[in-house]
């Protein structure tokens, strides 16, 4: 089973949550799911009178997405916590953390923290992470799935 | 004028939680604050590629002290709804009667750390006196004060028997005697009107923009109760959301005090809708697929993304907490405040930084 | 001035907290404190440290022996491995153990149960 929610192209994202907001839907939250070494989705939840509309946006890891906070200010605080934890980024928030929402060291794709596949560019050398959730602690779902598929992503941004 | 930047918390004599707030400052007016996290991070939803579903339940209990019980039942919730099992009438009402008991001591907990914002000290000693008999409550009837960890996939683990249901009723009308008998202190009293009124104003149209929750929601004149959705043993009870519509400091501590006399109510009315049955039904398979549920904390919505793939490890479980909503809304309303009401207002969203971070 | 009745109440009434070290209020009857195995029945199956989301517990068995091992400044009292134990044989006081300054961990030996292939049943 899956949740009901409308497949939306980044580009088209920001008219999508502006024509929700003039219908009167209250912005609830973003969840990032990482779906494979390569692809991840960002749901948008959005509520009116206890009804959840989600929408849902595919991107690649270390992609760049469009940011809804300078329309709904309350995005930003999830933005930038996608942006610590997954390494992507949001062009145009209007608070950014530059990746230093939790961590002292900014995260970049390498060493995005939440992600379960690495790129092992930097073999252990954030000491400001979370412990338990370091490369090498790989989770048992799928063993073997290490190296990375792009390596020069993650800079330049 | 020049500008100073005064640094509020993590440590703050008034404000028990973890947050770092920039604020800028115009002579003692507020022009900006920046809020800054990171304290009290702990990667909890990353654990869930580490342990079972099932050990999951505790560790969700641990993302909020005061709503462990809300977290655990909506994750809960989460799981059943992607297996497609329900929980027994007897362990929903169950469900209904801790969550409400924890609504009750986390507002009976905010509404005295409120009360000492503003230096009101004898009004807080006295509504921490009266959550110490529900936090009895909690201890005998489940084995822990705090983290009750009652629920299972299915159901509960924990029951009452007829003497403790006789005797939490007793208690509760105790309970409510004596918060009755702060109502006028905590919504009249000179003290307080004149520090929560006026202050902090979140204008309905602002709260609903910025995607508020819960009591910040309700203060500012939305009628919005995840409770509303009926989980639980929700759908046989009688409720109605508590509104205030001034959007002050004061509608918000208005709003918990009410909805501490609702959730008494609620309670009573779930206990007397107790009849014999199973405590929880057995959980077979794996979870698979994804689930989006919402429950009500004391503090607001919490919505809980989860993911399966079929085996004993959930993909992703992502945690929304009322708080992380609530903090878009402060730093809209900080601007514009004085120095010395900033605490006040910070403490009226009623905070949870590890919480928020996870 | 809204509190004084409150306060006058207090002031003459009893009071609301006790003399600790003292006075303790006695435990309630379902509080789950200090874990503690009945190590001569246990069958060292090892449920109990697959079930613990804290992890503190950990069972090692060879033919002959079992240890088992638990690590009770990890505990969190949550009661899943006493609800998840086959022969019952895990159970929790209901006081909490005294604090201790410092880190320790309770080892305990058993012998293996006479014949492993009868599960589920208490090997008495």
């Amino acid at each position: 089973m899956s949740i009901e929610a409308l497949t939306v192209a980044p580009a088209d994202l920001l008219a999508e949550a502006t024509r929700l907001k003039n219908d009167g839907y209250r912005f609830v939250t973003m969840t990032s799911v990482e779906l494979d070494q390569t692809n991840m989705e960002i749901l948008y939840h959005f509520d009116k009178d206890l009804v959840l509309k989600n929408l849902r946006v595919a991107v690649e890891k270390g992609g760049k997405l469009p940011s809804l906070s300078g329309l709904l200010f309350g995005a930003f605080l999830v933005e930038n916590e996608i942006r610590d934890q997954y390494a992507l980024t949001f062009d145009g928030l209007v608070l950014d953390y530059q990746g230093k929402l939790y961590a002292e060291t900014a995260q970049t794709a390498s060493s995005s923290p939440f992600c379960k596949y690495h790129v092992k560019a930097e073999p252990d050398a954030k000491p400001g992470n979370q412990p338990g959730t370091q490369p090498g602690n790989q989770p048992g779902t799928q063993p073997g799935t290490q190296p990375g598929t792009q390596p020069g992503t993650q800079e330049g941004k | 004028m020049a500008r100073t930047v005064i640094p509020f918390g993590p440590q703050h004599p008034v404000l028990p939680e973890p947050i770092h707030l920039s604020l800028v400052l115009e002579d003692e007016r507020v022009v900006e604050a920046l809020p800054t996290l990171g304290y009290v991070h702990r990667g909890l939803e990353m654990l869930a590629v580490k342990r079972d579903y099932n050990q999951m339940i505790q560790i969700v209990e641990r993302v909020c002290g005061i709503c462990s019980m809300i977290h655990s039942l909506c994750y809960c919730q989460g799981i059943e709804e992607m297996m497609g099992i329900q929980a027994p009438r007897r362990a929903r009402m169950l469900r209904v009667v801790w969550s409400e008991l924890h609504r009750l001591h986390s507002h009976l907990l905010w509404l005295g750390l409120f009360a000492d914002s503003f230096g009101f000290e004898s009004l807080f000693m006295q509504l921490w006196k009266i959550r110490e008999r529900i936090m009895d409550l909690n201890e005998a009837t489940t084995g822990n004060r705090v983290i009750v960890s009652v629920n299972v996939v299915g159901g509960v683990r924990a029951d009452l028997d007829e003497s403790q249901v006789r005797w939490i009723k007793d208690t509760l009308v105790e309970v409510e005697a004596s918060i009755r008998s702060l109502q006028s202190t905590i919504m009249n009293d000179s003290t307080v009107c004149k520090r929560t009124k006026g202050i902090g104003v979140l204008t309905r149209q602002a709260a609903y923009d910025l995607g508020a929750a819960g009591p910040m929601l309700r203060g500012s004149g939305v009628a919005q109760d995840m409770r509303q959705l009926k989980y639980a043993g929700f759908d046989e009870l009688n409720f109605e959301p508590v509104v205030e519509t001034a959007g002050d400091c004061w509608a918000r501590s208005t709003v918990r005090f009410r909805e501490s006399l609702q959730s008494i109510d609620l309670v009573r009315q779930a206990l007397d809708k107790l009849e014999p049955g199973d405590l929880a039904v057995k959980a077979k398979g794996k979870p698979e697929g994804e689930v989006i549920t919402r429950v009500e904390q004391p503090r607001g919505e919490c919505l809980y993304y989860l993911k399966g793939n079929g085996t004993n490890n959930l993909e992703r479980v992502r945690i929304r907490t009322p708080t992380f909503a609530n903090i878009p809304p402060l730093a809209a309303i900080l601007p514009g405040l004085d120095f010395a009401d900033v605490p006040v207002v910070v403490l009226s969203i009623d905070p949870c930084i590890s919480c928020t971070e996870r | 001035m809204k509190m004084l009745p409150t306060v006058i109440a207090n002031l003459f009434g009893k009071a609301a907290t006790r003399n600790y070290p003292f006075t303790v209020r006695d435990n309630f009857e379902h509080a789950r404190g200090e874990l503690i195995n009945d190590i001569k029945r246990c069958i060292f199956c090892g449920t109990c440290a697959r079930k613990c989301p804290s992890q503190c517990l950990t069972v090692e068995r060879d033919k002959t022996e079992g240890v088992w091992t638990l690590e009770f400044f990890a505990c969190v009292g949550c009661g899943v491995c006493v609800d998840a134990c086959p022969v019952s044989c895990l159970s929790q006081k209901t006081s909490h153990r005294p604090v201790a300054v410092e880190r320790a961990v309770i080892t305990l030996r058993g012998k293996m149960p006479e014949r492993p292939a009868k599960k589920g049943t208490p090997g008495e």
